[in-house]
């Protein structure tokens, strides 16, 4: 078997179903080390790792954090509120900068859909693509759809409905690459005003009935509705964005079926879901997170072992 | 098996060899109580597979405890050859705290696979001591202190060589081979 066919993991378009497949088997022996007593591999115990985030996150820092550790790499953490960023330092400069504190691997989330591509072709380190603004967040799709195949084997041929804001949602576009080079179909479901006009090129179909949606669906992807990357008003209110696109407990009796729900979180209970489907069996959001920390071991650990030993 | 190899072992003598290591394992194991032996992911969960059924059919023990371990994410080469990264499957629902440990895999030759299964072991806990047990002992390859307790062959081989156990469905398919490095 071969290794990745990328230097970086910007996104998931750019990777091949080979490359899918090799994360998830790696994922999946990762997956039993994060449950042994003691947690902990030393294959990057001579690589450092910067977490560089321009963005806020929680969940995809520690995770992140969580599985360098695991993997036994020096792990340093950068956040740009609390840094020379502020001083109107350049993306380049930051980077180099840490570079010059002989960095491995970058991790980076940034605001800017194609951040992680600009710094790729400029600095000379392996990068990671933690999210970029509206672009890609391709670990979020790798251990969504790793989730997914846990709980419904093979995805050839499954369909997945993703709702809510598609437009603002890096998890979706990353999401219909991952789903689609596995096989599964895609299908987009919200308000019109949520999901971008030229969509269907991609090659997913679009239902603005919540209901009908689900009730052809094997999964069904909720995002988050993301309020901060609103300019404007999308929908008349939150309310209404519930009533109608909310997954709850009486939709899902509606259509008589069992579906494996997820959502990447942070969730706003209430709105685009329910707590009581939230806390459900059919809701695998919390196996979404612990599978989160092994695909991402197995990201830096395939993409550390591209990076040559000083000695070779 | 290609012209350019040679047989080791004939069916006849592995069988033989494989009756005399589970004969050996219950000697110092007996019953194979508070022992737990352990495959060695890829090729050593064969051998373990094959002992253990023989523990089994002939020595009537009903509960062996064994496990199957992967040693890929241990291993001191990573980053410094172009061997292959993926892991095999670690299956090791065992409790292995304050027992006997019997590492098998089947052959040794530099003995950095047995290195990192000391070091991988560690993460289930502390056994109170480990032993290996070996199909091949390939001699004078050695690159770090580690000798087997139980073995089944001593065999002499170029460094290039590649020394295979191939494990039929039936034993009389089963052989030791070596296979010369211009094949």
């Amino acid at each position: 078997m071969s290794n990745l066919s990328v230097n970086h993991l910007l996104g998931i378009k750019g990777l091949t179903e080979a490359d899918i497949r090799l994360l998830f088997e790696t994922a999946m022996q990762f997956k039993e080390v994060i449950n042994r007593p003691i947690k902990k591999v030393p294959s990057l115990r001579d690589i450092t790792i910067a977490n560089v985030f321009f963005e806020n996150s929680t969940r995809t820092k520690l995770s992140f954090e969580l599985a360098e550790k695991r993997l036994s790499a020096d792990v340093i953490n950068f956040s740009a509120n609390q840094s020379s960023v502020l001083k109107g330092e350049t993306l380049v400069d930051t980077v180099n900068n840490i570079l010059a504190m002989k960095v491995d691997v970058v991790v980076m989330r940034h605001p800017h859909p194609g951040a992680a591509q600009f710094l790729s072709e400029r600095v000379d380190t392996c990068i990671v693509n933690a999210g970029d603004g509206t672009h890609e967040h391709p670990t979020q799709a790798l251990l969504d759809a790793f989730s997914l195949e846990e709980h419904l084997g093979d995805l050839r041929g499954k369909r997945v409905t993703i709702v809510g804001d598609i437009r603002h949602s890096r998890v979706a576009l990353s999401n219909i690459y991952a789903l689609q080079l596995l096989g599964a179909e895609v299908q987009l479901c919200g308000p019109k005003s949520l999901i971008p006009k030229h969509v269907t090129s991609l090659g997913v179909s679009v239902e603005t009935d919540l209901i009908k949606a689900l009730k052809s669906s094997d999964a069904v992807n909720m995002l988050r509705v993301q309020h901060e990357r609103m300019e404007l008003s999308y929908f008349p209110s939150t309310r209404e964005y519930a009533q109608l696109y909310g997954l709850t407990l009486d939709k899902l009796q509606t259509i008589k079926k069992e579906l494996v729900i997820l959502h990447p979180g942070p969730i706003n209970r209430g709105v685009e879901i329910t707590s009581e489907v939230a806390d459900s069996d059919q809701a695998i959001i919390l196996d979404q997170v612990e599978n989160g920390v092994a695909i991402r071991m197995a990201v830096l650990y395939l993409l550390a072992s591209k990076i040559s030993t000083p000695a070779t | 098996m290609s012209n350019a190899s040679k047989i080791l072992l004939t069916s006849t003598k592995l069988t033989l060899i494989l009756q005399r290591l589970a004969c050996q394992l219950v000697e110092n194991h007996p019953g194979c109580e508070n022992t737990v032996l352990i495959g060695l992911q890829p090729r050593g969960i064969h051998l373990l597979d094959r002992l253990v059924a023989i523990l089994k059919e002939e020595y009537a023990l009903e509960t062996i405890e064994s496990g199957y371990l992967d040693t890929t994410f241990f291993r001191d080469d990573f980053r410094r050859t172009q061997k292959i990264l993926a892991a095999s499957p670690t299956d090791l629902n065992v409790q292995i705290e304050g027992k006997s440990v019997v590492l098998i895999d089947d052959v040794l030759f530099t003995g950095r696979s047995i290195r990192a299964a000391l070091t991988a072991i560690d993460s289930y806990g502390r056994p109170s001591n480990i032993e290996l047990l070996t199909l091949i002992d390939r001699r004078f390859s050695r690159h770090l202190p580690i000798q087997p307790d139980y073995l089944g062959a001593q065999i002499d081989a170029l460094e290039g060589d590649k020394v295979r156990v191939k494990w039929g469905d039936r034993p009389a398919d089963s052989m030791v081979y070596l296979e010369n490095k211009d094949a």
